[in-house]
């Protein structure tokens, strides 16, 4: 089974200080295979319902196919940590820069406190943060990758999601890794004002440095993918991928709708529009990304490291 | 009495001063009582006006930072800077006003000038879409930046924009794009970059020209992740909490000192910079001529360095072992 637990079910929901949550997590070991594996993890009779074609499947079946639906082919959201064990070759990865946490620079109160929903975050995905990062290989091309989870206040950016980016950026500099991450983001972190804002050129910096050095950069984006995210590091990859249908823009429908008011065309945002538009390069489904990335990384990697 | 636009938080003393000035039309010398009213209400004018216009609350200051008659980019180019030559377009698609890039010389220095453009009214406006780029405004933004790397030519930009343009044509035509490709070549230029907030700092579309090797913002100019509408729509579900979003956003010219943002804050005359003009564009020019004066003889890979490593330490966030 490619992946089991799904949300928080196992996780200790007490309150704790970060620096004992983040023993806990040390101390559960995790590894999304090892974790994923034991049968007893998913309960029997949990079903979940396609929002496409609204069929009702079982988690299981759903596990198996990597959260794909086997009616219509409707994606559902991953986890960071199912993305990485999508993306990379077995028990290749090792976390980086996981003890970063958020603080609370705006002293954000209302209308809900930002460390009160960060805790919340931190309890319903067991993640520290927004963003995952660490080393692996794909197709047995050593790299560094990052993946976004949704779960996350939405994955929005703040100052750790830019650190964290900004230094598997850095450490595929450092390392002449290829750099791959897997994008999915509502946006700026809004509790972080312009704090959060500053990432996006600090990422986008970051980006451009990498670049300069020749080493190859591929962004997978996801739904949804919008705001601050699309507009600094998520496009600027060499490789622009996207999985069917995921909507990837930089103003949200609504606020679209809002200010043209009319209705948008059918299809607006779509990673399919996006191709029609030449925004991305190609639209893949999830079953094919790794192979797809793999292929893409012999022949933009760079041989031994070095470029003759 | 002139009509005058009326910010709301200046609502309260302009009902006052009207009532004051009808007062005064009024004959004082059959009515002695209406004189002392007459002098009560003066001082009552007075101690508001005070009020009004001292320590303004962030909400006041984006009002401020709105006002139609606020010296805008247009302005500050064509009083601080000779020999101005506009570039138009954007190579791509089309030319957007929404943008302004020139070559000027500032104080005998040859360098250029970008800046977002609202316009002084509807007309000017309803071409330049209020000031919000559209991506063809970031291309045209990059092009100059292009030329300034490729000639030695320092970059001097001007903030004011609600945000970049909330358009279907704009995302067909890759508004993300647009500013991601603007921020990751400003990153890069080998030449000093001053930004200056003059109004309004909306979001990603006063950041792909939002950054550099000094900020200097006016203390009425606010520079913010989100308009306070939005962000108050979004987290409050109810755009009229706009005035509570401004506190939390922290985003008024001294939070960015606070933060490390901002270099420096150029201050305004009571009430905003739309009542003294003049003053405005002698202080900016002043202040961009002097920012310049201690970035023009760095090494070039000095100051990208340096711009990089500002841009690094941006964030507040705790690492454990
Ligand atoms: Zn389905």
């Amino acid at each position: 089974m490619l992946f089991g637990v799904v949300g928080s079910r196992n996780e200790n929901r007490v309150r704790m200080p970060i620096a004992d949550w983040f023993k806990a997590r040390e101390d559960r070991k995790y590894t999304p295979s090892e974790q994923n594996r034991g049968s007893g993890d998913v309960p029997d009779g949990v079903w979940s319902k396609c929002e496409s074609c609204k069929h009702i499947i079982y988690e299981g079946e759903l596990a198996q196919n990597a959260r794909v639906c086997n009616y219509c082919g409707h994606h559902f959201p991953l986890t960071a940590p199912q993305r990485i064990e999508l993306l990379v070759d077995e028990d290749t990865f090792e976390e980086t820069h996981a003890h970063i946490s958020s603080g609370d620079p705006l002293e954000w109160s209302s209308p809900k406190s930002y460390p009160v929903g960060l805790e919340s975050a931190r309890e319903k995905s067991s993640l520290a943060e927004a963003v995952m990062t660490g080393r692996a290989s794909i197709a047995d091309h050593p790299v560094v990758i990052g993946a976004m989870d949704f779960r996350f206040v939405g994955a929005s950016m703040g100052s750790v999601v830019g650190e964290k980016v900004a230094r598997a950026f850095e450490l595929a500099l450092a390392e002449h890794r290829p750099l791959v991450l897997s994008i999915a983001s509502g946006g700026a972190r809004m509790q972080e004002g312009m704090l959060s804002l500053m990432q996006m050129a600090k990422t986008s910096a970051a980006a451009a440095r990498l670049a300069d050095e020749g080493v190859p950069y591929i962004s997978v984006l996801t739904n949804p993918t919008y705001g601050g995210v699309t507009a600094s590091f998520a496009v600027l990859a060499d490789v622009i991928v996207a999985e069917p249908a995921s909507l990837v823009g930089f103003t949200g429908q609504r606020i679209i709708e809002q200010t043209i008011r009319q209705k948008l065309p059918k299809g607006f945002q779509t990673a399919e529009f996006l191709v029609e538009h030449g925004m991305i390069d190609e639209v893949i489904p999830r079953s094919d990304l790794r192979a797809h990335i793999g292929l893409l990384l012999d022949y933009l990697d760079i041989p031994g490291g070095e470029r003759s | 009495m002139k009509s005058r636009f009326v910010m709301e938080f200046e609502r309260p003393l302009v009902e006052l001063e009207r009532k004051l000035a009808e007062l005064r039309e009024l004959n004082v010398s059959e009515n002695p009582e209406l004189a002392v009213e007459i002098s009560d209400l003066g001082r009552q004018v007075e101690r508001l006006h005070e009020e009004t216009y001292t320590n303004l609350a962030p909400w006041a200051r984006v009002q401020i930072s709105r006002h139609p008659d606020r010296p805008k980019t247009q302005d500050y180019v064509d009083a601080c800077f000779d020999d101005v030559i506009e570039l138009h377009g954007d190579r791509h698609f089309g030319d957007d006003e929404a943008m302004m890039t020139s070559l000027a010389t500032l104080a005998g220095r040859r360098v250029a000038v970008i800046g977002h453009r609202k316009g002084k009214n509807t007309k000017e406006n309803l071409r330049r879409n209020f000031g919000s780029p559209q991506p063809e405004g970031f291309r045209k933004a990059m092009r100059l930046m292009r030329l300034a790397d490729k000639f030695a030519l320092p970059i001097v930009t001007f903030l004011d924009t609600p945000g970049a343009y909330p358009g279907v044509e704009a995302e067909e035509r890759g508004q993300a794009w647009a500013i991601a490709e603007s921020l990751a070549l400003l990153s890069g230029v080998r030449v000093p970059v001053v930004v200056v907030g003059i109004g309004e700092g909306g979001s990603g579309g006063a950041l792909a020209i939002g950054f550099g090797d000094r900020l200097i913002m006016l203390e009425n100019a606010y520079y913010s992740v989100s308009s306070p509408e939005a962000c108050a729509s979004i987290l409050y579900k109810d755009a009229a909490h706009a005035c509570d979003a401004a506190v939390s956003l922290k985003m008024t010219a001294a939070d960015l000192l606070h933060f490390g943002i901002a270099d420096e804050i150029v201050a305004e005359p009571l009430g905003g910079a739309h009542h003294d003009h003049e003053a405005m564009f002698s202080a900016v020019g002043e202040r961009v001529n002097a920012a310049l004066n201690e970035l023009v003889g760095e090494e070039p890979t000095d100051l990208v360095e340096k711009r990089y490593e500002r841009l690094r330490a941006i964030g507040v966030f705790e690492e454990g072992a």
